[in-house]
């Protein structure tokens, strides 16, 4: 039948078949790449993200929470503008950032919604809401940004912001991805596991015009968000917003321990701003501004300064004396002015007496008895055998390396050890009288202001701490806190040579900063001056009360202040005031501290 | 009743049954390209697509009917009268027709929409084979393929008017029937030539290229002919229209209207315009590709239900067959019409009368471009042009007039003996 030319028709049809089938079988079969697009068309990935974690402070009141914010979407597609310039005055944005925002929308999709407009506040979000029926194709969008009621703590809390490039790449677990937020400073970076929760996600189908059109599979495949935990902070939030107030105006730090447990009470890097203003839409603009600001708010004081320890330090020094046998309570030096400067005391004086006087020569002739204790007849190695062992026992105070805080960034201070000044002077080229301002506090040493506060936990404690720390509770279990911040750590100094050094502490105040003085209250202190090379030295002042059983302890630096007791110790005095008594009744003592301008 | 038995033994129950079996599995695609998950209706329901079909396919049923009790010297009686009145109406249909989508190819009859240009197809096809079944008829003659073009010009030129370039194009399959028929053979390698060489010329964008390999072919010819001054003054002729060709051939494509010019584009890049024409082609492609081997299986597909191929359940309505079923479903569907266009070339050739077998290969040639234009437009093979994939497609003007082509055959072919009593 098939013969001649209709054979050739009908070889044509099966030869037209093949080479359909043929192309078919290519897309099809072969190529897998359409079944990615079809996904990609019809399956839409949602992230469900979880609510961060709330902080509180040690008293349950709200410091951190979520506010939501809007971000104003739009389908391209479906957009249509017929007035533009009113649409800008309306939504606040210049035509320019309109045009490129919608641009930037269509590359990405035209059929997907993308954010024309973000983080619209819940104010202006009231104020458009309802002329958004007026356009086509815009929708909104939740979603939230951190708050604080008291705009207080901004150094501690930190803030959270889109994650860098590099963070990324350190993300082993592939958590995150480009545009998530994460805590880049302070507790919002150091518990950023804790308080981010986990993110969901939902396969939704989609259609053409994105409207969904039921679960991927059931929803088989979705996962559920968690959200994040809540944590206790340690911070007093009453006594934190009182010493922002305090230190208006001022430079420098305040770190307030709890002494029997390590718990930070305050921790104030002045001068403060408000963590308020890095959250939502403004958060580059202010950045920026914030870090070109030449007093450096954002340079977190108390874990990153570093001060020679001044006068504060002789209180160790006493205390290794005592405990090397070598200091007693009535071992005495002469205040010979010959060896190092000091000023109008009595003198001689004992132990007691050099506390009390902050007396120079009795150190420089007491810690030469530390260091040179004669094991060597080698003048030289015989300072470095002491100097070694001596930086041990410092050492143990928490002094020369970070403490370990809950934050990041922590600077540890330095005490000098003989490799430092053989790289200094060259080994065997130096002793004691090339050291000898070590003895008072100076020279080559540094610490931080939380190093200073929890010296003055350790006097407290006659002997011991803990490690410093911000949280005290994760989703109200004590228990989950590092386990560091549970373990004591111990100076190696016996608690008997204590007794002296509070009193002392406690009868200095009435020398060299009688203004710190409570009636009711027994404060230990002592003042401290912290060269400052560059200007004005910094003034000063650790504490701890009430001395018989101390609640509070307590370290206040106020740079350029000029001598110990003016600034720091009243400041200090305040604090123990509102802290122990939850009032103020020296209100002469606030108005002095609230009025010295203390920046240069 | 033994009249009546022998009948019904002549009718064509094979032709008829693959018909069926067509038009059944369209109907059933047509339910998943409108189907909505969660607004679910019975295939049934007349508010939606599939259920509207039914009433096409029973009334199609009703046409078959009449066609099959009519007397089979009607269509030959009435050919030139109906091929008359078509081209009338057609003639008239820019004028009253409804605008739709920027042509004005179609009458409203109260709710019914009707396209002429569809059922002009059949009469054209009687009218041929009413011209052409005068044994004295010769395609070889000149004078005579001029009558023939004539007939099947003049419906492409009316339709050209409305404008609609898909339907106008269809009446090119009449060559399958006038190549059946005599039509010099040259003309087909002419033109098959000039096809290769156009596909060549949009495919190659470096035009060096190109002309490089017309110069090889050049040289090959002079190599492999006689070498006479003749041959080799026509080999030379031969080379410079076809490099004339290509570069007006370039230089026309340019000067297309853009929407024009990017069909024939996206055919070698659907990246050319993603999101206008490019878009039914990526889209149609996307859905035709995710089926795989096997299909996501019926009313599972993802782009089907969501809409995401534009005039699915028309033009397209072979992406959810090939999404839902697969490449094996593909290959079902496709070998069904393969042996359904090859039981018709022996039907064609078993007849005793020049007039049904002429008429006999316009049906199978109008149903074999419909069929591989239709598919080949969907894989992005071909251009994007409006034209319906038989007896798949959703719409009564294009179900009925594929059925009344059809069955007109299956009718004449039924009564083959008795025509040939009355042959020339």
């Amino acid at each position: 039948m098939y013969t001649g030319r209709s054979l050739v028709v009908a070889v044509s049809i099966g030869m037209i078949a093949l080479v359909l089938l043929g192309k078919l079988f290519l897309i099809q079969v072969t190529d897998d790449s359409y079944l990615r697009k079809a996904e990609r068309n019809a399956i839409q990935r949602v992230v469900d993200h979880p609510y961060r974690g709330l902080v509180y402070d040690r008293n349950n009141s709200l410091m951190v929470f979520n506010d939501p914010v809007f971000d104003l979407m739009v389908i391209p597609k479906e957009f249509e503008l017929e007035d533009t310039t009113r649409f800008c005055d309306l939504f606040g944005i210049e035509k320019q950032v309109l045009i490129d925002g919608f641009n930037a929308a269509k590359n990405y999709s035209w059929v997907k919604p993308s954010p024309l407009i973000k983080q619209i506040s819940k104010e202006e979000f009231g104020r458009v809401q309802d002329f958004l029926i007026d356009y086509r194709g815009l929708f909104v969008m939740t979603r939230s940004v951190r708050a604080y009621p008291q705009s207080a703590a901004s150094n501690a809390l930190g803030y959270i912001g889109e994650i860098n490039a590099s963070q990324l790449n350190r993300d082993s677990t592939q958590y995150y991805v480009q545009g998530d937020y994460v805590g880049l400073s302070g507790i919002e970076s150091y518990y950023e596991p804790e308080l981010r929760g986990r993110k969901g996600v939902k396969y939704k189908l989609v259609n053409v015009r994105g409207i969904e059109k039921g679960a991927f599979k059931n929803g088989d495949l979705d996962t559920l968000s968690l959200p994040g935990e809540n944590l206790q902070a340690t911070i007093d939030l009453d006594l934190q917003v009182y010493g922002e107030k305090l230190m208006e105006g001022k430079r420098g730090s305040v770190v307030a321990i709890e002494p029997k447990t390590g718990e930070i009470l305050t921790m104030i890097s002045a001068p403060v701003y408000d963590p308020n203003i890095l959250t939502g839409a403004k958060f580059g603009e202010n950045y920026q501004s914030l870090n070109l600001d030449p007093e450096k708010p954002l340079f977190n004081r108390p874990i990153m300064a570093m001060y020679p320890p001044g006068s504060i330090f002789k209180i160790v020094q006493s205390l290794i004396g005592m405990q090397e046998g070598i200091l007693t309570p009535n071992t005495t030096y002469p205040c010979n002015r010959a060896l190092v400067n000091c000023h109008n005391h009595p003198s001689p004086v004992n132990l007691f007496g050099a506390i009390r006087n902050s007396c120079n020569p009795y150190y420089h002739q007491a810690f030469r008895q530390v260091i040179n204790q004669e094991v060597s007849s080698n003048t030289y190695e015989d300072t470095q055998i002491g100097l070694d062992n001596w930086r041990e026992s410092v050492m143990k105070f928490g002094l020369g390396s970070q403490l370990g805080i809950d934050m990041h960034g922590e600077k540890g201070g330095s005490i000098p050890s003989s490799e430092l000044y053989d790289r200094i002077y060259g080994k065997g080229r130096w002793k004691y009288s090339t050291i000898y301002s070590l003895s008072i506090g100076q020279g080559e040493m540094l610490v931080t202001p939380l190093q200073m506060a929890n010296l003055a936990a350790i006097f407290a404690n006659k002997g011991y701490f803990y490690t410093p720390h911000l949280i005290r509770a994760i989703n109200g279990d004590p228990n989950r806190i590092p386990e560091k911040f549970k373990t004591k750590r111990d100076t190696g100094i016996d608690t008997e040579h204590f007794d002296l050094i509070q009193n002392a502490m406690a009868a200095a105040l009435s020398g060299t900063a009688a203004r710190a003085i409570m009636k009711d209250i027994t404060i230990a202190g002592k003042t401290g001056t912290a060269q400052n090379p560059a200007g004005e030295d910094h003034s000063v002042f650790i504490a701890f009360a009430p001395k018989e059983d101390p609640k509070i302890a307590i370290a206040v630096y106020v740079e350029n202040a000029g001598w110990g007791g003016r600034a720091a110790a009243s400041t200090a005095s305040l604090l123990i005031e509102k802290y122990l008594t939850g009032e103020i009744n020296r209100p002469e003592l606030e108005e002095y501290v609230l009025q010295g301008e203390f920046i240069y | 009743m033994r009249q009546k038995d022998t009948y019904f033994h002549k009718i064509d129950w094979v032709a008829i049954g693959l018909y069926f079996a067509l038009v059944f599995v369209g109907w059933i695609n047509i339910y998943a390209a409108v189907y909505d998950e969660q607004n679910a209706t019975s295939i049934f329901d007349y508010s939606i697509n599939s259920g509207k079909q039914l009433i096409w396919i029973g009334t199609a049923v009703l046409l078959i009917t009449l066609i099959m009790v009519a007397d089979y010297r009607l269509f030959q009686n009435l050919s030139l009268i109906l091929y008359i009145i078509f081209v009338i109406i057609l003639f008239l249909t820019p004028f009253i027709g409804k605008e739709i989508n920027g042509q004005r190819a179609w009458f409203e009859l109260g709710i019914f929409r009707l396209q002429p240009a569809e059922f002009t197809k059949f009469a054209t096809a009687l009218a041929l084979a009413k011209l052409m079944e005068n044994p004295t008829f010769d395609l070889a003659k000149f004078g005579h393929q001029l009558k023939a073009l004539g007939i099947i010009g003049l419906p492409v030129a009316l339709i050209m008017l409305q404008p609609d370039t898909g339907t106008a194009m269809v009446y090119s399959s009449f060559f399958i029937m006038l190549y059946r028929e005599g039509m010099p053979q040259k003309y087909y390698l002419f033109a098959l030539s000039l096809i290769g060489l156009s596909i060549l010329t949009l495919l190659i964008t470096n035009n060096w290229y190109l002309y490089g390999g017309l110069g090889a072919i050049v040289l090959l010819l002079i190599l492999a002919s006689k070498k006479t001054w003749k041959n080799f003054a026509g080999i030379f002729l031969l080379g410079i229209l076809m490099f004339a060709y290509t570069y007006s051939l370039d230089y026309v494509v340019e000067k297309l209207p853009s929407h024009q010019q990017n069909r024939i584009m996206v055919l070698f890049d659907p990246d050319v315009d993603p999101l206008g024409v490019g878009w039914n082609v990526t889209q149609s492609k996307i859905a035709i590709g995710s089926g795989g081997l096997f299909g996501k299986g019926y009313l599972e597909g993802t782009q089907t239900k969501f809409d995401f191929v534009p005039e699915q359940h028309t033009d397209f309505i072979f992406c959810t067959l090939g999404e839902e079923f697969g490449w094996i479903g593909s290959l079902i569907m496709i070998s069904l019409f393969v042996i359904f266009l090859l039981r018709l070339v022996f039907l064609a050739e078993r007849q005793k009368t020049r007039f049904s077998r002429i008429y006999g290969y316009c049906v199978i040639g109008l149903l074999f471009f419909h069929f591989s234009i239709n598919i080949a437009m969907t894989i992005g093979l071909f251009p994007v042009v409006g034209i319906p994939l038989p007896f798949f497609s959703y719409g009564g003007s294009s179900l009925w007039s594929f059925t009344i082509l059809l069955f007109i055959f299956i009718k004449l072919d039924s009564h083959r003996i008795q025509i040939l009593g009355r042959s020339y």
